[in-house]
């Protein structure tokens, strides 16, 4: 029998703003233990939380990116159960009324290859509520201590339908996830930090079988490879229990990224309940048209938007936008230099995926930070053009220069005497010569034959000890025979 | 120390500063005269500090020397119901929970109290977490009703209802989540307001129902209501259900609309009970009173009355399940010495085993099952829609009348240890106050007259923001029937 698997995610997406959720704290991280704390953060009697805008703000940005409906009105419910990582007990979070309603996200599966783009999927969502973040615990040999710096951040979990059938799609939905929340400056995303956390709900049936299987609930996937293998692990051995006529029981699981296994933290004994009901100390929040609107527009073009307005409008191959695209930064970085000149966008594409990359990461820099400018990279690639130097002279010799020092192309091919010093006229001298000497392919190219003239190339390039600028000397070689 | 000081009201007592007639130091030193004087029959605090106080009143004179005075308040000794955060005070709720807890921030009506100068005098006792009609579920004590020590003062805000009525502070603030305010004033003879919801700021304010909890003044003259009201009230940014509206000089009102001929409404759902209890004698000559004022009396109908106790200890009870539930010996609150810790959970149940006393134990229970699922539907839901029917009774009749004018407790305070044992009668001891917590609106209490020797009080309930009006309709009787000058002997 064929077995399918079923997945639907869960993943919680700490929202950046200055101050925590319900109060005026700052939120960070990496501070000392209980720094980032206030009576409304530690639930001391009498505090009372108070809605932060940047958060509402957030939220209903994401909403919109992920093609969400925004319902008028929306309200804050108390989900309650007791955990020491929970200053009170209770969890402020949207039960039956949530910010967001529906949507969905456009997803990219790996291609045939690196030059291919792949098949894009929709993936449904369900929702995406607010609520506030809880604390963390420490664990040490005799004691068990919490920490409630990252109690009350802003934190969105973005439910999606049961949609997906890979480790793979998952992968790819939290990667399409994670670059949008990037791009809209709702989050930054970093795992590690805990600002991105999913769990992941895993079903496998027979094929054709309608009725989902049981579920179990991957938990403590802390990076999106955790994510592909947990789930890929989890369907197989799903896959294997039901062949060998084995019942799945409904559990709780981890999975142990270390041991690359995933293992069974708690059987699901009756299903908790939570007491969800309307906080009596926060105001339905009415959401309008108008703050809609101002959201919406500050909305920047997403990124599969992006990509293909990328291939259609400079005419990139699709293995540069897929490096492009991913870093707003780098991709608007890359369009500030390529809108200047479209035709050499190929070009100016080619340096910033492959040098700029390769040089920053060597150099261990950011972007921003970079001596380079988009105005400076064209400048390089204008110079190619023209022919003024040739183009592995100027990937190799004047780029790092430009890199390390931020100037411009000229400047770096006087300073090294880059320029050959023989002008124009001389190199129109040799490729005469090679003209004269080659009559053969000057005769076929005169047949038809385009690819002929490349035969003259060489001869010319060792009349100049390799210093001619092949381009130049391909553009006086026609203009001599035509 | 002089009769007059003690039993003086804070604007009497704020001119006499004024004039430098008297020193708030002075005054303190009364005040703290008077509290030991009589603490050890009425039992109203939980703990003073003497030396802050004096302290604050020493600050107050250096002010009023400077001629920087803050005003009518400055000087001013308030007593604070030990469920209202004062920063480097305990804030215990009289429950073993937060014996040992020291609030670090002000409530922000305490802060406003600061900012004016009052001197802020004691923790006074109340029912553990506000949960009572009789202060007899303090887990430290039971106050006594000044004027019979054998008597409950009333609950949950006993302690600042028998404190400002035996002189022991000029003012008090207490809460009325079901008529905590009202009842224990009516019982002690007292003026005691709860302000319409959102009218006072609840941060700082330990919560026991949130969408009931309001903080209000308990003072022996109605002008001293005003001015306390007054000097608490106002929008409040840290908390989301704080209302905006202007702040209202309360004491000018009460010029503004002396002589204003009423009309008021009697719910004859509230009278057809009681109406030839003892303790309604008081409250018909009241009525009588108005009409001879030229006021016009009517009957009104509030038809879902009956049903106002069960849909609040639905409500109540629910809210307080949850905003309990962070007292778990985790963090600020007691811990069992002794738990089997085998998990978190054995230090939560037997945490809370040993710091919750019996009725608050039983409420969290009730409210735990109310909105545990299968039952919220027909509890919870319910409820909240029975709530809005009654609300609806309530502005209907207010179409009608500015305001209506009912008894506020069935009986005048009754014996200690009557109704301990009996929850449902002690419960329905608030049944006239705890529609004006449901419905959101204004509600106060008047001393009006006697029966047995122990107070009785007339409610007042007026239209949402409209405080002004009550205490101008109370500020009739008062200057008519005098029971301010009335005091226990003790």
């Amino acid at each position: 029998m064929e077995y399918e698997a079923v997945i639907g995610l869960e993943v919680h997406v700490q929202i950046k703003a200055e101050s925590k959720i319900f109060s005026r704290v700052r939120a960070g991280y990496g501070h000392e233990p209980n720094k980032l704390v206030d009576p409304v953060v530690m639930g001391l009697p009498g505090a009372l939380p108070v809605m932060n805008k940047a958060a509402l703000d957030g939220i209903i940005k994401a909403g919109l990116a992920l093609n969400c409906t925004i319902p008028e009105t929306c309200k804050w419910d108390r989900k309650n159960y007791f955990y020491p990582d929970s200053p009170n007990n209770y969890q402020i979070t949207q039960y039956d009324q949530p910010i967001c309603d529906g949507g969905y996200v456009e997803i990219e599966l790996p291609g045939k290859n690196r030059g291919e783009m792949g098949e894009h999927k929709k993936i449904k969502l369900t929702r995406i509520h607010l609520e506030n973040d809880v604390g963390k615990l420490n664990h040490f040999a005799d004691d068990s201590l919490v920490d409630y710096n990252r109690a009350f951040t802003s934190l969105m979990e973005i439910v999606s339908e049961p949609d997906m059938h890979s480790g793979e799609e998952a992968f790819a939905f939290l990667t399409a996830i994670r670059q949008t929340m990037i791009y809209c400056g709702i989050s930054d995303c970093d795992m590690e930090k805990g600002q991105m956390r999913a769990d992941a709900n895993i079903s496998v049936r027979p094929v054709g079988q309608k009725e989902l299987g049981q579920k179990i609930e991957l938990k403590n996937l802390n990076s999106i490879t955790g994510v592909k293998n947990g789930i890929e692990y989890e369907i197989k051995r799903q896959t294997r229990e039901l062949k060998k006529g084995n019942v799945i029981k409904q559990a709780t699981w981890r999975w142990n990224a270390d041991l690359g296994q995933t293992e069974m933290m708690r059987e699901k004994e009756d299903a908790h309940d939570y007491r969800y009901f309307p906080d009596p100390d926060l105001m339905p929040v009415r959401i309008d048209e108008e703050w809609k609107a101002k959201l919406q527009a500050e909305i920047p073009e997403l990124p599969w938007d992006k990509q293909r307005r990328f291939m259609e409008e400079y005419g990139l191959p699709y293995s540069i936008t897929a490096v492009l695209v991913p870093d707003r930064v780098l991709s608007d970085w890359f369009e500030s230099a390529a809108k200047q000149q479209p035709k050499l966008a190929q070009a100016i594409g080619n340096l910033v995926a492959n040098d700029l990359l390769r040089e920053l990461s060597e150099a261990g820099q950011r972007l921003e930070d970079c001596k380079i400018t988009p105005d400076s990279l064209l400048g390089l690639v204008q110079v190619v053009e023209k022919g003024t130097i040739p183009k592995n002279v100027a990937n190799k010799d004047v780029f790092p220069e430009m890199f390390k020092s931020g100037e411009t192309a000229e400047q770096v091919i006087e300073r090294k005497g880059l320029k050959p010093d023989f002008d124009e006229g001389q190199v129109k001298v040799w490729c005469q010569e090679a003209i004269d000497e080659n009559p053969k392919p000057v005769q076929n190219y005169k047949d038809g034959n385009e690819k002929a003239l490349n035969a003259l190339l060489g001869p010319v390039m060792k009349k100049s000890k390799g210093k001619a600028n092949p381009q130049l000397v391909n553009k006086l070689i026609r203009e001599l025979i035509d | 120390m002089s009769e007059e000081l003690y039993y003086k009201s804070a604007s009497e007592l704020s001119e006499l500063l004024d004039k430098k007639e008297l020193s708030a130091v002075d005054l303190m030193k009364a005040t703290i005269a008077r509290t030991k004087q009589v603490e050890e029959k009425v039992g109203a605090f939980n703990s003073y500090d003497e030396v802050d106080a004096l302290a604050q009143a020493d600050a107050s004179d250096a002010r009023r020397a400077a001629g920087n005075s803050l005003g009518p308040l400055d000087g001013i000794p308030v007593g604070i119901k030990d469920n209202l955060a004062v920063n480097g005070q305990p804030l215990t709720c009289s429950s073993k929970m937060l014996e040992k807890f020291v609030s670090p921030y002000d409530a922000t009506c305490i802060e406003k109290l600061k900012s004016q100068g009052a001197v802020l005098w004691g923790r006074l006792n109340l029912d553990e977490y506000a949960m009572g009609s009789s202060t007899e579920n303090s887990a430290f004590k039971t106050t006594s009703n000044p004027w019979n020590l054998d008597c409950i003062p009333g609950g949950s805000s006993g302690g600042s209802a028998a404190a400002a009525a035996a002189g022991q502070a000029v003012m008090t603030l207490g809460s009325d989540t079901g008529g905590s305010i009202r009842q224990p004033a009516s019982h002690c003879g007292v003026v005691g307001l709860k302000p319409t919801y959102g009218r006072v700021s609840r941060y700082g304010l330990a919560a026991f129902a949130s969408s009931l909890d309001q903080v209000g003044p308990l003072t022996r003259s109605v002008k001293d209501a005003a001015l306390l009201l007054q000097a608490i009230s106002g929008h409040d940014e840290r908390d989301s259900t704080s209302y905006r509206t202007e702040t209202q000089n309360f004491v000018a009102a009460l010029e503004k609309l002396r002589g204003r001929k009423w009309t008021l409404g009697l719910p004859k759902e509230y009278f057809a009970s009681a109406a030839d209890t003892p303790a309604m004698k008081p409250v018909l000559e009241a009525i009588e009173f108005y009409k001879s004022l030229g006021c016009e009396v009517k009957e009104v109908s509030l038809p879902h009355t009956d049903y106002a106790v069960a849909t609040y200890y639905i409500i109540a009870t629910a809210e307080a399940s949850s905003n309990l539930a962070r007292y778990d010996g985790i963090r600020y609150t007691h811990r069992a010495e002794k738990f089997d810790a085998k998990d978190s959970v054995d230090i939560y149940c037997q945490s809370r085993a040993e710091g919750f006393g019996e009725e608050v134990k039983r409420r969290i229970i009730l409210g735990t099952y109310v909105l545990s699922s299968g039952y919220y539907d027909a509890y919870y839901l319910k409820a909240q829609k029975v709530r809005t029917l009654i609300r609806q009774d309530f502005e209907k009749a207010f179409e009608n009348v500015d305001a209506l004018l009912t008894p506020t407790s069935p009986t005048p305070a009754f014996k200690k240890g009557e109704k301990s044992s009996d929850p449902l009668s002690m419960y329905l001891s608030d049944i006239y106050t705890i529609s004006a917590n449901l419905a959101g609106i204004p509600g106060m209490s008047l001393p009006c007259g006697y029966s047995d020797g122990l107070p009785v009080g007339l409610q007042i309930l007026g239209k949402p923001f409209k405080e002004d009006e009550l205490l101008a309709i109370a500020n009739e009787f008062e200057a008519a029937h005098p029971f301010k000058d009335q005091h226990p002997s003790l």
